[in-house]
């Protein structure tokens, strides 16, 4: 058959359309890959992998646990230890909501340790323990002070989730007589405390860990190659904040209906804190009171200060200079719920693209309020680059960049695209149960991804610890950095109290002094 | 006559909606093909309404890839019957079924919380109203007038003809 133009022109007509199209989308594809390509070769970015722990083998690690409440019972689950309470509670949000934490739970790696014994103020909570946590094998043993653990060869190692005035007395008597430590955060309540727990863990064969799980956090090691590789320029201001707005993140936890003078030991809860007569309140909610706790500098703080050293690694700030108030909780609370705070880190430099000596210098800022659940992120603010840091990093080009200068006239990166983009996990649906909890979540403090899997950062903090007790090696938390993390917050305790600056002596490792003034009574003060 | 000159414009708006559609299925067949990052993960993980179970069931590990391969090869299939005008019917069939799959996947339904959607819609979106033109075409197919149907037609039609 002969074809004539008409034929060509209406049976063919759509064939130029078609390779117009396929030309377009191919050609498309494959500009932005090549454009993606060429960025991240000049990031040079690592995504960062898990590092493999040695086994915790031999006989099971003995752990006594000090202090079994919101914190004690989480750390518990994280050793494998659930009460049948929280069993149930979980079953039966997965069949309502599709919590996959009782799951997550279940499929947890099995650590080699014993639950052996419990120390706790509150019967109910002691008795919860053993009933829980005991096998037909080992009944847990329940200790009345902490010294009797510690002194009864029962243990190798303890756990301790008290209030902060407990912190530093229980951690240097175990380090002490050689028994390993996990402290939760702040790690000390005073200045003093500071240098004595630190003394005890240099002079100690035991262990010590500060409870700042995030370290394990697979993004921040990533965002750490991030800053290294002179992704984000020279960092001048890193912003990180706190919000929330409801009872539980202000502190007001639930007052046990069996709480009374006959099931708790008021006088041992009280240990150092001034005599007063019992009080649920302050038992159950002392984290709104200076004298068993620190409010939102040792708090929460202490996570976000943390957060960065582990990034950064920028040590104690020169000075800080700290304000706010108790502003949306007036119920009778001596801690701030609003504060913001400035830490000056002078000849900090997260290195340069400009003229050398042009850059140096950084203010580390920290705005909390407790009322307003508005989502801040933390933002690094670098000359080339911004950074937001979280369970995921985003990276920005800025518009007035050095190192990007020819790819931002190019138009192959724009100020408001983000050049990079981690997400580790990306393909789970999450079901997260709180505001709370999805404020932790979104720090990146509650859970990390592996291979995309959600783990509990708690977990591999405390496997990494167990782990170095039978093995040995350097703790991700030690004394360095707990060290580092409790000075910053006393010093932002300080600064706030005294409405002053407070300077640190990096030579004499050190407070400054303040004529007339003593710092750790300051601190314990109720105003 | 009148008659057949509404016919040949009606034919030819057919065709121009058809060129239309089939370049939407294409453009985002292609780009998927070299993306090979790519996947609907996300959107059947967070799908909703009566049959969610349905999307939610397909992000399993084991078949996440089958339907990504088969959503772009159905989406490129859609594009070029569209285009060239051949197997018009089954293109247009293939695209309602696709385009329904969306629709159910995150369906514009008022009691339902409408995420990453860049309009307004209640009940009908543009998934919807796609579904309804891939109708008409299939119901009206304009191969014979313009694509590969011409051709074949006027095999068909020469054939037929005896030589004078």
């Amino acid at each position: 058959m002969k074809w004539t133009r008409r034929d060509v022109l209406k049976g063919l007509g759509g064939l130029p359309i078609l390779g117009s199209i396929w030309w377009a989308g191919t050609a498309n594809a494959l500009v932005k890959s090549k454009d993606r390509s060429e960025i991240l070769e000049q990031l040079k970015i690592q995504p960062s992998l898990t590092s493999a722990l040695p086994e915790i083998g031999g006989a099971p690690i003995r752990i006594g646990i000090i202090g079994f409440g919101i914190r004690g019972e989480q750390l518990c689950r994280a050793l494998g230890f659930a009460t049948q309470d929280w069993l149930e509670e979980m079953k039966l949000e997965e069949e309502l909501t599709g919590n996959t934490q009782l799951q997550e739970f279940l499929d947890q790696e099995k650590l080699n340790i014993q639950m052996s014994a419990v120390c706790d103020v509150f019967d109910v909570k002691a008795e919860h323990v053993i009933a829980s946590f005991s096998t037909p094998e080992h009944t847990v043993k329940r200790f009345t002070t902490y010294q009797e653990m510690i002194h009864s060869g029962e243990v190798d190692a303890v756990i301790i989730a008290t209030p902060d005035h407990w912190h530093a007395p229980m951690a240097i008597e175990a380090l002490n007589n050689n028994v390993h430590v996990y402290v939760e955060k702040p790690m000390t309540h005073t200045i003093e405390e500071t240098y004595q727990l630190q003394e005890a863990a240099e002079n100690s064969e035991a262990l010590l860990m500060v409870g700042h799980q995030h370290r394990q956090t697979l993004s921040f090691k990533t965002a750490s190659d991030i800053v290294e590789k002179g992704v984000l320029g020279h960092v001048s201001m890193i912003q990180t904040f706190t919000n929330r707005n409801d009872d539980n993140g202000a502190w007001n936890y639930d007052i046990h209906e069996k709480a009374n003078e006959q099931t708790i030991d008021w006088d041992l809860f009280l240990g150092s804190a001034p005599k007063i007569p019992f009080n649920k309140n302050h038992f159950f909610r002392w984290r709104k009171w200076w004298a068993y706790g620190s409010g939102l500098s040792g708090d929460l703080l202490t996570h976000d200060y943390d957060r960065l050293n582990c990034v950064l690694g920028m040590g104690i700030p020169s000075s800080i200079t700290a304000s706010g108030g108790i502003y949306t909780h007036n119920d009778g609370r001596n801690v701030p719920d609003v504060l913001q705070v400035n830490m000056e880190f002078p000849d900090f430099s997260t290195g340069s693209s400009q003229p050398k000596g042009k850059e140096k210098g950084m203010t580390f800022t920290y705005s909390a309020t407790l009322g307003n659940g508005f989502n801040r992120p933390t933002i690094l603010m670098g000359h080339d680059a911004s950074m937001e840091l979280g369970n995921n990093l985003t990276v920005w080009p800025d518009g007035g960049s050095t190192k990007y200068a020819a790819m931002l006239e190019e138009e192959k990166m724009k100020p408001n695209v983000p050049i990079y983009h981690y997400n580790p996990g990306a393909n789970m649906p999450d079901a997260v149960s709180s505001a709370t909890s999805q404020y932790f979540a979104d720090k990146g403090l509650m859970w990390t991804y592996i291979d995309g899997v959600r783990v509990n950062s708690t977990f591999l903090h405390l496997r990494e610890w167990l782990s170095g007790i039978r093995n040995g090696g350097t703790m991700s938390c030690g004394i360095k950095e707990g060290f580092e993390e409790a000075i910053s917050a006393h010093m932002t305790g300080l600064a706030y109290k005294l409405g002053r600056r407070i300077d640190w002596d990096h030579k004499q490792q050190q407070i400054v002094p303040i004529e007339g003034i003593n710092f750790d009574e300051v601190l314990l003060s109720s105003t | 006559m009148t008659g057949t000159l509404q016919n040949e414009s009606l034919t030819k708006s057919l065709v121009f909606l058809r060129i239309l559609i089939g370049w939407h299925f294409l453009y985002e067949g292609v780009i998927k093909l070299f993306n090979p990052d790519w996947t609907a993960f996300a959107y059947l993980a967070t799908a909703q309404g009566p049959f969610d179970w349905l999307f939610i069931s397909l992000t399993n590990e084991a078949v996440i890839g089958w339907v990504d391969t088969l959503n772009m090869i159905a989406l490129i299939f859609v594009g070029i019957t569209l285009i060239m005008g051949f197997y018009e019917k089954l293109g247009a069939l293939a695209g309602i079924v696709l385009l329904g799959m969306y629709y159910f996947a995150h369906p514009p339904f008022p009691w339902l919380e409408q995420v990453n959607v860049e309009g307004s819609y209640w009940f009908v979106n543009k998934n919807l109203i796609e579904i309804a033109a891939l109708w008409v075409l299939y119901q009206f197919p304009t191969g014979f007038y313009f694509g590969l149907g011409y051709l074949k037609s006027q095999r068909i039609n020469t054939a037929k003809t005896p030589q004078l």
